[in-house]
């Protein structure tokens, strides 16, 4: 298992390796001059010059690559050209209020899906289930930045409930210790800025849940039928267990290693969910910033961003690899 | 009476025809086919016109008693016909889904062909690189691709593409790598065939079935993608009617009470995705059943 973990590590030093290389391809291939962009267009050629030889820019382009990456292995993604604030403090600032809206979103999306699952499975070829797998069709159909706005629409402006959009009242005093809004409100004992963080994360989270929901609805009730049908179900009845128990307890326990790969799989699509619902909810985070700064052509700070979200895209594929191998111990991993 | 023996075409019809979320998504695939064709002619109003008549701006279609007359869905902000701006769309998000896995074909069979036959270090490196381009989230790649070679429709068609060919060229590898073992391969090998015949009068024929199956359902997300680059502002340009765009365009109007002009692209979007799906669930039934979950 150890070693299973350390095997897997050194894989990926290729793989982000090469994520740098996509990630600094792109400052260089994008269109203008890097020191023109930074320092403006009323700079005099000396000026250009100096910012040239400072950055290295005028070394041939394995040099710049090594200089860049230097930089970036000490946490040094450059300053971003339209706050000329340091990448990783604009990065520092935002992450908190992604992650938090990502695990909102999957709290709600394996609970409400995985018991939809179940009951579905549990009723085959009810109406029940075919209501469910309706849904779930419907689900993973939608657009998700479609799905935001339509939530918008009924609980922000026709019910008036929620908030349409931001991270919290801003008339509400705040005092940030973490950066992670709920947890920071919670030991701060701060109840009124509790209560309108979460009033302003129900949205997105429902917008950005609703997707991999209706994904692990299908899977779950697919696996759980596989179980369902299996001889250990079927001695669990025979000796008159409860019904629930033989659901909930152990067909569900057994029908949850593939529902465990799929939420790793579409972890991508939930960053890709994040980058859309951020900018429907004004959400200040990762995506919305990556989103501004291509608007700014700001590449310091684009570079930056989908650095970030690939290195956590890649570890979280890896945590998956890695859990898998923990829920079903027959899996072997040479 | 001895029943005539069906040819592979017809009995793989025959199988489709049982399948009724199949059908039906091809239903509603056609009937956006059809609309996106014919377009100019079902269409009841100009798209873009220009000039703009903003006296129109935002008016209510059929359900209410202000409705504007001749625009069944109301209009946008700039007093367009939203149900022409919808019909017109059809044809730019079939176009992007047709060109986008297209090209994720085009590169995606080259690099599984290469891979899956060739195997060895051929094989290890292709898959590598497949690897890191997976380390992004589809969207993001676009998003960053899209941000180095500008926006616009042609180019989140070709980000989308690129983005979409490893999992193409991991299908295809899988496939290839399976009917590379059969008989008949080993068979023109010791004939004497030379690799590249081999390659495309028996390899590649014999290892479409996933890959069809794959591309409708790549065909949802491409339409899917690209709608969500066009409500980014990276894919399609005002005015072009494209439906992700159109949202956008719309959205900030439902706080003064317009919902119809950002529901009803996105109604359509769904249409389109649901049909891909359901059509590319079917497929896979039918030609591929190994691949059923």
């Amino acid at each position: 298992m150890k070693w299973y973990i350390i095997k897997r590590l050194l894989q990926l030093i290729p793989v982000i390796i090469g994520v740098t290389i996509i990630a600094f391809s792109l400052i260089h291939l994008a269109p203008g001059d890097p020191a023109r962009t930074m320092l403006g267009q009323h700079a005099t050629q000396q000026e250009l010059n100096e910012i040239r030889e400072k950055y290295g820019l005028d070394e041939p382009v394995y040099v710049q690559y090594g200089i860049w990456l230097n930089g970036v292995l000490h946490g040094d993604f450059g300053r971003s050209i339209l706050t000329k604030e340091l990448v990783v403090n604009e990065i520092a600032e935002r992450f908190p209020n992604t992650i938090e809206l990502a695990i909102a979103s999957m709290i709600f999306a394996i609970t409400i899906g995985g018991l939809a699952g179940i009951i579905s499975a549990s009723n085959q070829y009810s109406i029940t289930d075919y209501t469910v797998m309706g849904i779930a069709l419907f689900g993973i159909s939608m657009p998700v930045f479609w799905l935001g706005i339509m939530l918008m629409l009924i609980f922000g402006v026709i019910l008036g409930w929620l908030p349409i959009g931001g991270r919290i009242d801003l008339l509400i005093p705040f005092q940030r210790v973490t950066g992670f809004m709920v947890f920071d409100s919670i030991i701060t004992g701060n109840l009124n800025a509790l209560l309108s963080v979460l009033k302003h994360l129900i949205l997105p989270a429902l917008a950005l849940g609703t997707i991999p929901m209706a994904i692990i609805a299908r899977v779950t009730r697919s696996s759980m039928l596989e179980v369902l049908r299996q001889d250990f179900i079927r001695t669990e009845r025979a000796k008159g267990l409860s019904e629930r128990v033989v659901i909930y307890r152990h067909a569900a326990r057994n029908a949850m290693l593939p529902v465990v790969t799929v939420i790793g799989l579409n972890f991508g699509l939930l960053l890709s969910g994040a980058i859309l619902t951020e900018t429907v909810f004004s959400w200040p985070g990762l995506g919305r910033l990556v989103v501004e700064s291509v608007y700014e052509r700001d590449y310091p700070l684009v570079v930056g961003c989908i650095l970030i979200f690939a290195i956590i895209f890649v570890f979280v594929n890896l945590i998956t690899d890695i859990l898998y191998t923990f829920i079903d111990p027959r899996i072997k991993y040479e | 009476m001895i029943r005539k023996r069906e040819t592979k075409t017809q009995e793989l019809i025959r199988r489709f025809k049982y399948n009724k979320s199949a059908v039906f998504g091809l239903i509603l695939i056609l009937i956006l086919v059809f609309l996106a064709i014919f377009a100019d002619f079902i269409a009841p109003n100009d798209p873009t016109p220009s000039p703009p008549e903003l006296e129109n701006s935002l008016k209510p279609g059929f359900w209410s008693e202000d409705g504007i007359e001749g625009s069944p869905l109301g209009t946008d902000m700039l007093g367009r016909c939203i149900l022409s701006r919808i019909i017109y769309g059809a044809r730019i998000s079939l176009s992007v889904g047709f060109v986008a896995v297209g090209i994720a074909l085009a590169l995606g069979i080259i690099i599984g062909v290469t891979a899956g036959y060739f195997g060895k270090w051929v094989d290890s490196l292709l898959m590598r690189i497949v690897d890191i381009i997976f380390s992004f989230p589809a969207l993001l790649l676009a998003i960053v691709i899209v941000a180095t070679i500008g926006q616009g429709l042609d180019k989140a068609m070709i980000a989308i593409g690129i983005v979409y060919s490893p999992q193409m060229a991991r299908v295809m590898r899988s496939s290839v790598l399976y009917i590379k073992e059969m008989e008949y391969i080993e068979a023109q090998k010791a004939i004497g065939s030379k690799n590249l015949r081999i390659i495309f009068r028996h390899v590649i024929p014999n290892s479409l079935a996933p890959v069809i199956v794959y591309s409708t359902l790549m065909m949802a997300s491409a339409i899917l993608d690209a709608a969500a680059l066009g409500f980014l502002g990276l894919g399609a340009q005002p005015p072009t009617p494209e439906w992700g765009a159109m949202l956008s365009e719309s959205r900030l109007y439902i706080v003064t009470g317009a919902w119809w002009a950002a529901t009803f692209p996105g109604i359509a979007i769904i249409i389109a995705v649901l049909g891909l799906n359901l059509l590319g669930d079917g497929l896979r039934d039918i030609l591929d059943p190994r691949l059923k979950t």
